[in-house]
Formats: structure tokens, sequence, C-alpha cells
């Protein structure tokens, strides 16, 4: 039933202006496949949720070149020119969220919790305007939370049941997007039957998960190929 | 003589202790990892999501779904754990994470810090730093002492918009150690050959000099 045959039929009913969230650090746990689906797709004016912004040529990059993208919240988004001169211009909204406080608000979004009191960003431009409580004597800053028309992710294993599981570094915002979509689409590198994944190694419960498409051919393009010498 | 970035990335080795959970920030901190002695047992925190950062990998152990904060290719420690960005923060933010060391660009008498804004360019963004200046059990700031045109970088009040507030516990520049303490910044060490009179003419802000003061050792 979760299971899409094809990356233009998981995402066929996203409309112009929807709310998407992208899972992914720098390059690493992007979903590539179903950003290039939104490239293929044409939607606009889209508010995309995501920690970094990709580069020019690549992942979200892509999106910002064909301007589809009207909004960007994110913690960082210091790769992409493309993306300065848009926000520059005026042609681009940014909202800058600290990175702890953006993957809390997403997880707060998937939790049922619609907002929370953090440390982080107390004093800053970035709390200006809300509300500050003080508990205990230390003062903490009011956030709300982020929910998703469209959660995108990418998993390593997933199965039919939409149960899925991360490789290394890649987990990262993925997990907690899953939960804050409202319809949430997993692309996977190896879609196994049911059964296939053992319950005690399951990072996203398949409830969280609408849609699964396997994919082949992820690039997984490193942006700094460091070595020991 | 003031000490190059590689010492000041030494001296700031030895604020990390044996057992300690660390984050590394990007750039000049990064170099921290190579001084911890082999003997301490340190555990590197990566904010995404990785507890135990090894050395860089060789080339054919490339990972590219294993990177750290600065989006280089790395290797895990034995013992390591993998998490989402959530859990990661709740580290950071709970207190966990015995100490933070980042680079700034200003740091104030009472310990604000300004570090995600450059003038003139184009704001990044904040990354991770606003959570972990407020989050983890003790910040040190390693930078130099003053920018490029001279100007002093440790100041009364920062110019610069704040990444925090009042969350500096020490700073380590090419010319000195300094404690940020409820009496005001605190001398605690200084570069060899450098003079209480240079340093006071480079530094911003009023300093108390420790009775304990002592060279730096690299």
């Amino acid at each position: 039933m979760k299971v899409r045959n094809s990356i233009d039929e998981a995402i066929n009913d996203i409309r112009d202006g929807a709310t998407i969230m992208a899972g992914g650090f720098g390059l690493v746990g992007i979903p590539e496949k179903l950003i290039e689906g939104l490239l293929r797709k044409g939607v606009k004016n889209l508010t995309i949720i995501s920690n970094n912004c990709g580069i020019d040529d690549y992942a979200l990059g892509t999106l910002l070149r064909s301007r589809q993208i009207r909004k960007m919240v994110a913690s960082y988004v210091g790769e992409n020119k493309e993306f300065e001169r848009q926000f520059l211009a005026g042609e681009l909204e940014l909202e800058f969220v600290p990175q702890g406080t953006l993957a809390e608000r997403i997880r707060a979004g998937g939790a049922g919790i619609p907002a929370f009191y953090t440390p982080a960003g107390v004093g800053t431009e970035l709390a200006r305007d809300k509300e500050i409580r003080s508990f205990a004597g230390k003062d903490y800053v009011l956030e709300t939370a982020l929910r998703a028309d469209f959660s995108f992710v990418k998993a390593w294993k997933g199965d039919r049941a939409g149960n899925l599981v991360y490789n290394k570094t890649s987990c990262n915002f993925n997990p907690m997007m899953a939960a804050a979509g409202k319809v949430t689409v997993a692309e996977v590198e190896e879609l196994l039957e049911i059964g296939a994944l053992d319950a005690n190694f399951i990072h996203t419960p398949g409830v969280y998960v609408q849609r699964v498409v396997q994919c082949s051919g992820h690039e997984k393009r490193i942006e700094r190929r460091t070595v020991s010498s | 003589m003031s000490l190059t970035r590689e010492q000041i990335a030494q001296r700031a080795a030895q604020e990390i202790e044996s057992g300690f959970y660390v984050n590394l920030g990007i750039g000049i901190p990064t170099l921290v990892a190579n001084y911890i002695p082999a003997d301490k047992h340190v555990v590197l925190q990566s904010e995404n999501g990785l507890l135990g950062i090894g050395p860089y990998p060789r080339e054919a152990e490339i990972d590219p779904e294993l990177i750290n904060a600065g989006k280089e290719t790395i290797t895990m420690i034995p013992g390591s754990s993998l998490f989402s960005s959530a859990e990661s923060f709740a580290m950071i933010r709970g207190g966990h994470i015995n100490l933070s060391i980042l680079g700034g660009m200003e740091v104030s008498a009472r310990g604000d810090l300004a570090n995600w804004v450059v003038p003139g360019k184009m704001v990044k963004g904040p990354g991770g730093a606003m959570d972990l200046v407020n989050g983890a059990k003790r910040v040190v700031v390693i930078m130099d002492h003053c920018s490029k045109d001279g100007a002093p970088k440790i100041v009364k009040n920062c110019t610069l918009p704040l990444t925090g507030k009042q969350v500096v516990h020490r700073i380590i520049t090419d010319l000195a150690v300094i404690d940020v303490t409820a009496r005001g910044l605190e001398l605690k060490e200084i570069a060899p050959g450098s003079t209480l009179a240079d340093l006071r003419q480079a530094t911003g802000a009023e300093l108390i000099v420790d009775p304990g003061l002592k060279r730096i050792e690299v």
C-alpha cells in the first residue's frame, strides 16, 4: 500500500506553494531523487525546511536555480552563490534557525508539542520579538513547532511497511522530519519485504511514513574529501 | 612573540581532560584534535549525529555518508554511536557535553560571543553555534587576539551580532589565556615574549591580572 513505483508517482499530488521538509546535513542523507523529482515537476513557490540548501549545481541548489523556492528555513546556507544572489535581490525569503532549535522544532511538530523553551538564541537577533521566560534564574526563548505538507526523507533500508534504517551520519534530520510531515515520502536504497528488518534496529517506525520508493544510482556527492596523510 | 595557529590549537588541547566528551568547532578548533595526547580517553562529538570522531580516512576507507560538522570525510573510533540531529542537540543542550571549543570574532568582558555574522559578507547562518554555547558545560573560544587590521577582538561590548550572551568561560588567543569571571576578564597566561603593556594595548577591555600569571606553555 505504501510502496510507489516511481518518484514521479510518489510526488504527483504536490502543488505550488507547498511546504516541504527535506532531510540531510550538507549533502549527506539528502533525498536526492525526490529533489530531482521536484525539479522535473516544476512546482513553484515552495517553502523548504532543511538544515542547508545544497550547493549551486546539486541537491536543493538546483531548485534555487529553477526558481522553485520562495522561502527557505535553515540553520546554515553557506555553500551557495545563487542563494546569496537571490536573497540579496529580495527574491528569496529566509528564516535562520539555530541548528538544535531547528531539529527540536521539527521533532516537536511530529510529537504533538506546539512550542518549547530553549536557551539557544537568547540575547541574539534570532530571539527578537519572541517570548522570553526565566526558569530557575536562566532565560529561555519560546520556539514553535514546525510541520510540513510533505516530508522527504532518505533511508538506507526500508521495508514495505515504511520502517526505515539510516546509514551512519545520513540519519541527521530524517527521523524527525518523517514524523513531522503530513505526507512523508521515503526514498530508500534497498526496499525489503515485511519482516526482513530486525525490529530491534529500526530508526523510523513505519507509522510515520506514507510512501516508500526504491531508488538506485544515488550520487552521494562528497563536499570535502579529506584523507589522512 | 605570538602563538601560531597550531600552537593556539595545542594550548587549547590542554583544556581537555580524560573522560571528556568534546565538541570542536569548524576551522582551527578542528585542529585541536591533533594535539590530544594518546593517553587521554576523549570522545569527540559531531553535531550532525556522531559520538566518536576518528582520524581522517585513508583513500580506500572514505565513506560519503560519514562526515563531521565541517562536511569533511572522517572515520569512527571503536565504541562510537550514531544518532539523529534532535538527539545530538539534546545532549548538547542538556549539558552532557563537557567542553565546546569554537572560534570567535568578538568576545566581550562579560563573556558575550559574536561569531556568526562576518561584517560585509552575506550572513550564512548560525549552524549549531547558538545551541553549543548555551548548552555545553564549558565554552572555550580560540581566536587571534586582534583582527587583521589590528583592532582588538576582546572588547567591552560586542559590536557584531551576538551568538550567545554571557556564555564564554575562557578565551585562548595568540597572545594570552583569559578567563571570564564575575569580576571581569582575568589574565591567566601570557605568550612568550609578550609584555603586559602589549597585551593591554591589544585588548579592548579591562584586564585583571591573576597573581599566579604564567607564560603559555605549548
